[in-house]
């Protein structure tokens, strides 16, 4: 019965998107207020109804209702709880239907929050909205239904994958897709804005905070799941450049670009056309990461089913959406006003170099990616790109646009004096050349590292310079900065803090890449092996079982300078129910840096293969991603964002300085 | 600067910053990619010593050796030809005799691969989309099997 409740609310939900689609389109072309209105109930009503389904599938995983074919596929009656809940997202049906559900609920968001939107405006972003939601409903309902039953319920169900029974994993896609179907809102707005031929700097205002909402839900999705790979995989790689990866990468690539010409939008009224054609873009590779992920085109560590009538059917999506948003762009954007002018040198101009370098950043790692399916449709060579591609050609693009990050909060709008900027960095830059100096003596492995480690610094002092120049700290009595700092927008920190994130990311990448040692090894019982100053001795191995599978644990005792520091206790477990293991590596947490030990095989005289790991300022890469997202929620709390869309010229009058 | 003047700058630097992109990638497609193969085309392939090469197959059955400090000898196999992979270090979960798998690494002159990366298949249901291409071009591919593909994690 339950299932059948949510499948009918599906179907409901369809129903009412259709008439969404169509119903404010007419709406706004007759004028009518009540037929644009229409569209608030039914974004809402489209909600419940997508949370009614999402809830009875979770229902029936819940109760372990094996009758249901996904059920009985991904779950298992001895599972804990938590994960028959997250098992509902654990696989292609139960994650489309979540796509859905924050598809609608995005839409929902703006039926309640947009009341100070134009009519017309809002009738025509939910109409959009509304066709993309269509388009998915109408894919799960087709191809991928997960209320699907089974003629006769089996006794017990297969399992959820083993690698997904992670607390880390859990959380991962929901992140990830607020991230990732947030910036359809933005997609939905620059149609609307080409349909009605009509934008201005108000429009950027009202989108930024959805794009920035998303932005930073995506961030912390990518660095959740770059953790999770880190300690899941069992040799101790925090990034793999693998498409799945990517997919996600290439939409906070490109959605970044679009926060920074958002800005200059909203702001100075330029780069219009340019913003409306980038949140195109950016919700397009959403769509292609979906069907990157969801069609089985790929082989990678994430890999998964070849199911060609879903491969054809978000292909369809994708050319409907990406080629009508494209060729809608092309017909109408000529029918936009020009924006304002400014000199090469000035916010404006950093800024689109910010957007240039992000979007061509974006380009590499799409054709990295891209190329060798292509290659193999057209030739079928196969071939596998990898970090070295990656690292040839997005690190040096991501250097540049690293170097530029100080000067653009610090240039004036419209004209810039980069001379007196220079000045302004000249202790961060000297600081920076002084650490890649010790950093270069202090070790003599790597050329480029010690220069990303002064880089990373300049970039950290940049941003404080900024505050201190804006605070008048150092130079104004205590009393006064106070005053100032207080007074100072939300935003203005926030870009501050994002930027020393995007840093802090980058100099624990470094570290952990350049100067982590790694050591492979068989060990007996009561032997020691030492590694960067620490000594593991193994202290034997132990079964204990878990709830649906049964674990070896193998017992490490770590010393660091000859005093007992802890005991790690790596283990594998294997599943039954799937005839798996996964590896569960251990971690110790020491300052940033971790030790990471991961079990091989264990032999009949009872020595084990061990990999261990000591990655110094490890942890950094994700307090730097935690840091960028907390600078985008900070940012996000600006009152400005949050007051509807001021007149823009008595805005822009009484905040000169930003 | 006029208007004109401002854009011609702007395109200017966007196309700059575009071809550096692009003789980027280019040179980073030439040196830094690596093609896959089945045991049979590097026997037919003629492919000098020294490649970087992705092979798939089978590990043969009874090929498995192992040696002192994690040294493992094993052959990959299609059904019709074996290539002998070389490997230091420690082998995937699910890496065994008759299964899937995938090596990374340099050919030798004597025709073995000296391997950095071994990859096994992920679980029971799963098999690498390349070691079951790799079957079917030797037609050891057994259409049944198919269904066995259907793992899906995430």
């Amino acid at each position: 019965m339950i299932p059948e409740v949510g499948h009918y609310a599906l179907v409901l939900a369809l129903a009412l998107g259709l008439i969404q689609s169509v119903v404010p389109v007419a709406g706004a072309r007759r004028r009518d207020a009540a037929l644009m209105r229409l569209a608030d109930s039914t974004a809402l009503m489209q909600f419940v109804l997508v949370a009614l389904s999402f809830l009875a599938l979770t229902i029936c995983y819940v109760t372990s209702d094996f009758s249901v074919a996904t059920v009985f596929e991904n779950s298992h009656s001895q599972m804990p709880l938590i994960y028959k809940i997250t098992s509902v997202w654990g696989n292609h049906e139960g994650s489309m239907l979540l796509w859905v559900l924050i598809l609608s609920l995005f839409g929902a968001l703006v039926a309640a929050f947009g009341s100070n939107l134009p009519a017309a405006l809002k009738a025509h972003v939910l109409a959009v909205q509304s066709w993309i939601a269509c388009a998915f409903y109408l894919f799960i309902l087709l191809t991928s239904n997960p209320f699907a039953r089974l003629s006769e319920a089996p006794f017990e169900g297969r399992d959820l994958n083993p690698i997904l029974q992670d607390p880390g994993l859990a959380i991962h896609p929901p992140l990830l897709y607020l991230g990732y179907v947030g910036f359809s809102i933005a997609f939905s707005f620059a149609i609307a804005a080409l349909i009605e031929g009509r934008i201005d700097a108000a429009w950027a205002r009202w989108v930024r905070p959805w794009t920035l909402a998303a932005w930073v839900f995506l961030t912390l999705g990518i660095a959740m799941g770059s953790y999770w790979a880190y300690y899941t995989l069992g040799w101790g790689g925090f990034w793999f450049w693998d498409p799945v990866e990517n997919a996600s990468l290439m939409p906070w690539l490109a959605g970044t670009a679009l926060l920074h010409s958002a800005v200059v939008m909203e702001k100075r009224d330029a780069l219009k056309i340019w913003t409306i054609l980038l949140a195109i873009l950016t919700f397009s590779l959403s769509l292609i990461g979906t069907f990157l992920v969801r069609s089985g085109v790929l082989t990678s560590v994430h890999a998964f089913a070849t199911d060609p009538t879903r491969g054809v059917f978000i292909l369809v999506i994708l050319v409907l959406f990406i080629g009508g948003g494209l060729a809608l762009f092309a017909w109408r954007a000529s029918t936009l006003k020009q924006g304002g002018l400014f000199a090469p040198i000035s916010r404006e101009g950093a800024l689109v170099f910010n957007n240039l370098f992000l979007t061509t950043a974006c380009l590499t790692v799409f054709v990295g990616t891209l190329y060798p399916l292509a290659l193999e449709a057209i030739t079928g060579e196969k071939i596998s790109v990898g970090a070295p591609f990656f690292n040839l050609t997005f690190g040096p693009l991501f250097v540049a646009l690293m170097f530029v990050i100080p000067f653009g909060p610090l240039l004036t709008w419209k004209r810039g004096d980069l001379l007196g900027v220079a000045q302004r960095l000249m202790t961060a830059f000297a600081i920076g050349i002084a650490a890649i100096a010790i950093a270069f003596v202090g070790q003599g492995q790597s050329v480029f590292a010690p220069f990303g480690v002064g880089l990373a610094l300049f970039v950290m002092l940049g941003a404080l310079t900024d505050l201190v120049e804006r605070t008048g700290l150092f130079r104004l009595p205590l009393a006064t900065v106070r005053q100032r700092a207080a007074g100072m927008p939300r935003s203005v920190w926030g870009t501050a803090i994002a930027h020393f994130g995007v840093a802090v990311s980058m100099l624990g990448i470094i570290c952990a890449g350049t100067w982590g040692t790694e050591r492979i090894a068989v060990v007996k019982s009561t032997q020691t092996v030492s590694l960067s100053g620490y000594d593991l001795s193994f202290d034997g191995l132990v079964q204990r079982p878990g709830p649906n599978y049964n674990a070896l644990v193998a017992k490490f005792t770590v010393r660091g300078g000859g005093v007992a520091v802890g005991t790690m206790e790596p283990s594998k477990r294997s599943f039954s129910a799937r005839g798996m293991t996964t590896n569960e590596a251990a971690l110790m947490s020491r300052g940033l840096g971790q030790l990471y030990l991961s079990i091989g095989d264990s032999n009949n005289d009872g020595s084990i293969a061990i990999r261990l790991y000591y990655k110094p300022m490890v942890l950094l890469i994700w307090i730097g991603a935690v840091v960028m997202m907390l600078g985008g929620a900070l940012s996000l709390s600006d009152r400005r964002l949050r007051v509807g869309a001021p007149k823009p010229a008595a805005k822009s009058a009484l905040a000169p300085a930003e | 600067m006029t208007r004109k003047q401002r854009r011609l700058v702007l395109i200017g630097a966007s196309l700059g910053v575009l071809a550096v992109a692009a003789a980027l990638v280019l040179s980073a497609l030439r040196d830094s990619i690596v093609f896959f193969n089945s045991p049979t085309d590097v026997a037919e392939k003629h492919i000098s010593p020294g490649t970087r090469m992705r092979i798939g197959g089978l590990v043969k059955p009874g090929s498995v050796e192992r040696g002192d400090n994690l040294h493992v000898l094993f052959a990959v196999t299609d059904g019709k030809t074996d290539i002998r992979v070389r490997y230091n270090g420690i082998v995937p979960d699910l890496f065994r005799e008759g299964q899937g798998v995938v090596a990374e690494g340099k050919l030798e002159s004597d025709r073995t691969l000296a391997a950095d990366t071994v990859l096994a298949k992920h679980d029971e249901r799963y098999m690498p989309r390349e070691v079951v291409d790799a079957l079917k071009k030797s037609g050891r591919w057994q259409e049944g099997q198919t269904q066995d593909v259907r793992g899906k994690p995430q």
